[in-house]
């Protein structure tokens, strides 16, 4: 993957996609305004649910025994992974024990994290998404954009065209005389995936939480096809982030309305379904849990950026995020994208050895939206700030301080270099700032030839415009300049004994001029 | 404080701090050591290299009553980022002397409200604007709807509501220049709001935003300025701010076919 400001290129030049993008974004940004609106402690609230997963973050390692131990009392076999690979191993181990040459998926970020289809595929083991909006981007080749609307990018015409395309190939075509109304998409797809769960021996899901004290674990999904995974088939496989433990079951009540407000704008989501390992004769005979932690205890030892592992996956980050809303999700090049992805995933990957990955914490404005929305309160722009300084620490080309992540200097560290110089100081700032100044008296004096000239003064100070400099960067290829003023503030408060002399001042440049 | 960026290249918008605060009776000073509050090297995590920058800004204040920066970002970075870089340094008086610093730096028109509490300033300004709370004084620093309730105040100002207005201008420090493109297309959708209205100016409390606001009016030639607030509060009946009005549609084809030949 291209660095974020590349990547985000593709969207910027299409404006179909962005039309997309912003009508979905926005549409959902409303509804959950609204119904956050409805509930008056939702502060409150929000800081329960971050309080909440701190105090279970700071005992993680307790939980996770406790969750252990009911998970297997009540008849689930419980499998650590430490990465991604070992937990794409154990699927595959439980697949294959049953000659199972294919599952069924429940919408997980977790098996998204870990290329789980991926992985299958390779083990000649074909993983379905039974999610529709996972369904259609699983049949289009493509990845998903969004946490929560992985086809966000996509509209209904074009859902159309790959149902019509690649529905055959993968078990029910969808019938040859479909339209795009949305009534007769959902039920093609639900034709298609009937089929896939009558005839599956092994589902795999992820869990939003898992309830420490009764060995619990909840998903929650608006469209019921979860369900059918989680109950049809013989056997099931859990793959859960070390994150989504809770300790106790009343803490279930805090999350289950923090959380379908601020994904999908319903007070309450349509389907919750809890499984508790075995019960029999009823539901899958064999469970798994698979517990991976992927990178999240180098999170958890990241003093700021720990509080990313309170996020409960809802996207309302990303559907008010204004870089999301104009780039997607693709841009980002992971499988969280927007402002949370911006932050988890340099986390979870470790920042100053991948260029796209050192990338994505500089692809925010830090316009703090994220933050106001966040059901958790995690503070996305104070993280985003920390993991950037972690990428400029990790370039430094200091003394012995080279190794993994040197470089030589960017223009960057060289302007930072100088500006630390100059701005640390008053004096040297004023020698700077004459410099600029004596720009702005020369620049005035060839005004005419100056492409915006006095006329562009749409600029602060209502002074003339600099159109196209050469070594102006991106900065000037849309935007103007103003002209440099010719005078500083701080050159006028010396000559006019902090502006008391203003008046004098100005009757004799007033006659000078004359 | 005044802010770098107000001091090197909008030298107008300190000139009218300091004559509407001393019309409103405040000791005014500017005191020459202050230079940055360090948030373009914080933001974009060059930390040391905002350490001088933080060091001087404590210096530079000591001993003053009140801190006045008009800037909401600047304001937000001295509350909410002096702190972590004094940490870096790992010098306890100078942690020391930024937590002193803190509460006493106040945003211009938290400033007006709250310490002095005046709603009208006196000022004069009859033009129609349209305003653009920018997202760290929204969001950072909360100061709701005081740039409102001044500029509902002032003699002859009409205030247009901008639609979207809670959305980012797309400026961001140095995001405007490592994401330039992305930048560009968040700016001209506020710019679009903004001509949307048909105020004369977009009006904004952090020069930094409407330079970015007002380089793209300026290419677009769209005939709408930008304003720093500080220059309406200060413009009265006798010292009025300038507006110039917009080149008509006859001056801009004759500047265009001037560019062409
Ligand atoms: S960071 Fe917060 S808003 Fe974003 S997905 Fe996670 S919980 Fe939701």
């Amino acid at each position: 993957m291209p660095p974020f400001p590349q990547a985000a290129r593709t969207a910027l030049a299409d404006p179909q996609l962005r039309a997309n993008l912003r009508h979905a974004t926005h549409t959902i940004r409303d509804k959950r305004a609204a119904v956050v609106a409805e509930v008056d402690e939702w502060e409150a609230l929000r800081r329960k649910g971050a309080g909440i997963k701190d105090d279970m973050l700071a005992h993680l390692d307790e939980h996770l025994v406790r969750l252990e131990e009911q998970l297997t009392a009540r008849g689930a076999v419980v499998h650590w992974a430490r990465d991604a690979a070992e937990a794409c191993a154990i699927v595959a181990q439980v697949a294959r024990d049953h000659r199972a040459d294919e599952v069924v998926k429940v919408k997980s970020m977790a098996t998204a994290e870990i290329g789980l289809n991926e992985a299958l595929a390779q083990e000649g083991i074909a993983a379905w998404e039974t999610d529709l909006a996972e369904l259609i981007v699983q049949l289009g080749d493509d990845l998903p954009s969004h946490i929560l609307v992985p086809a966000i990018h996509r509209n209904r015409a074009e859902i159309r065209r790959i149902f019509l395309d690649r529905m055959a190939a993968a078990g029910r075509p969808a019938p040859a005389d479909l339209t795009d109304e949305p009534r007769e998409l959902a039920a093609a797809a639900r034709l298609h995936l009937r089929e896939k769960f009558l005839r599956a021996t092994v589902a795999v899901s992820g869990a939003n939480f898992a309830v420490a004290e009764t060995g619990t674990l909840v998903v929650v999904e608006s469209e019921g096809n979860g369900r059918m995974c989680l109950t049809l088939p013989e056997v099931l496989v859990s793959v859960v982030g070390i994150e989504k433990v809770l300790p106790t079951t009343a803490d279930l009540d805090t999350f289950l309305r923090l959380l379908p407000r601020s994904s999908t704008g319903e007070r309450m989501n349509p389907y919750t379904s809890m499984w508790t390992g075995v019960t029999p004769g009823d539901g899958p005979q064999e469970v798994h849990v698979v517990l991976l932690d992927n990178g999240r205890t180098d999170v958890l030892a990241d003093e700021v950026g720990r509080q990313a592992l309170r996020c409960i996956r809802c996207s309302a980050c990303l559907n008010v995020c204004p870089v999301y809303e104009r780039t997607g999700g693709h841009a980002y090049g992971s499988v969280y994208p927007g402002p949370i992805g911006a932050i988890l995933t340099p986390m979870l990957k470790g920042v100053g050895h991948d260029e796209q990955v050192d990338s994505l914490p500089y692809a925010s404005s830090l316009c703090g939206r994220c933050y106001e929305v966040c059901p958790v309160m995690i503070d996305i722009p104070e993280v985003l700030v920390h993991l950037r300084s972690q990428v400029v620490d990790a370039h430094r080309d200091t003394v012995g301080g080279g190794g993994l992540g040197w470089r030589p200097p960017t223009p960057l560290d060289l302007a930072m270099r100088g500006a630390a110089l100059v701005l640390g100081d008053g004096r040297r700032m004023a020698w700077a700032a004459r410099g600029t100044a004596l720009a702005g008296r020369v620049l005035g004096a060839t005004r005419g030839r100056l492409g915006g000239g006095a006329r562009g003064r749409a600029l602060p100070g209502g002074r003339g415009a600099l159109g196209r400099v050469p070594g102006g960067g991106g900065w000037t290829d849309a935007r103007d300049l103003p002209a440099p003023p010719t005078d500083t503030f701080r050159a006028w408060w010396t000559r006019t004994h902090g502006g008391r002399d203003e008046a004098t001042t100005t009757r004799t440049a007033q006659e000078e001029r004359r | 404080m005044l802010t770098c960026i107000n001091d090197a290249m909008f030298p107008e918008t300190g000139k009218a701090v300091v004559r509407l605060l001393r019309r409103l009776g405040v000791d005014v000073e500017f005191p020459p050591g202050q230079s940055c509050c360090g948030q373009p090297m914080t933001n974009t995590g060059y930390l040391d290299e905002a350490v001088p920058a933080v060091r001087a800004f404590a210096s530079a204040f000591e001993g003053y009553d009140a801190v006045v920066v008009p800037s909401g970002s600047c304001a937000g970075s001295v509350r909410h980022q002096h702190g972590l870089v004094a940490r870096r340094a790992g010098d306890p008086a100078l942690q020391d002397a930024v937590r002193r610093l803190a509460p006493r730096t106040h945003e211009l028109t938290e400033f007006l409200l709250d310490v002095l509490e005046v709603e009208d300033v006196g000022a004069s300004f009859p033009h129609s604007v349209t305003y653009h709370p920018t997202c760290h004084s929204l969001r950072l620093l909360g100061v709701g709807d005081r740039p409102a309730r001044l500029l509902r105040h002032v003699r002859g100002l009409r205030l247009l509501e901008l639609p979207a207005a809670e959305e980012c201008c797309g400026f961001g420090g140095t995001f405007a220049v490592k994401n330039a493109e992305t930048s560009v297309a968040m700016g001209t959708d506020k710019v679009r709001h903004a001509v949307g209205t048909g105020a004369e100016v977009l009006v904004a409390s952090d020069n930094s935003c409407l330079m970015h606001l007002g380089g793209l009016l300026s290419r677009e030639r769209a005939g709408m300025r930008v304003m720093h607030l500080a220059e309406i509060l200060a413009s009265t009946e006798d010292q009025p701010a300038s507006v110039l009005t917009a080149p008509t549609l006859l001056e801009r084809t004759s500047a265009a076919r001037g560019a062409r030949s």
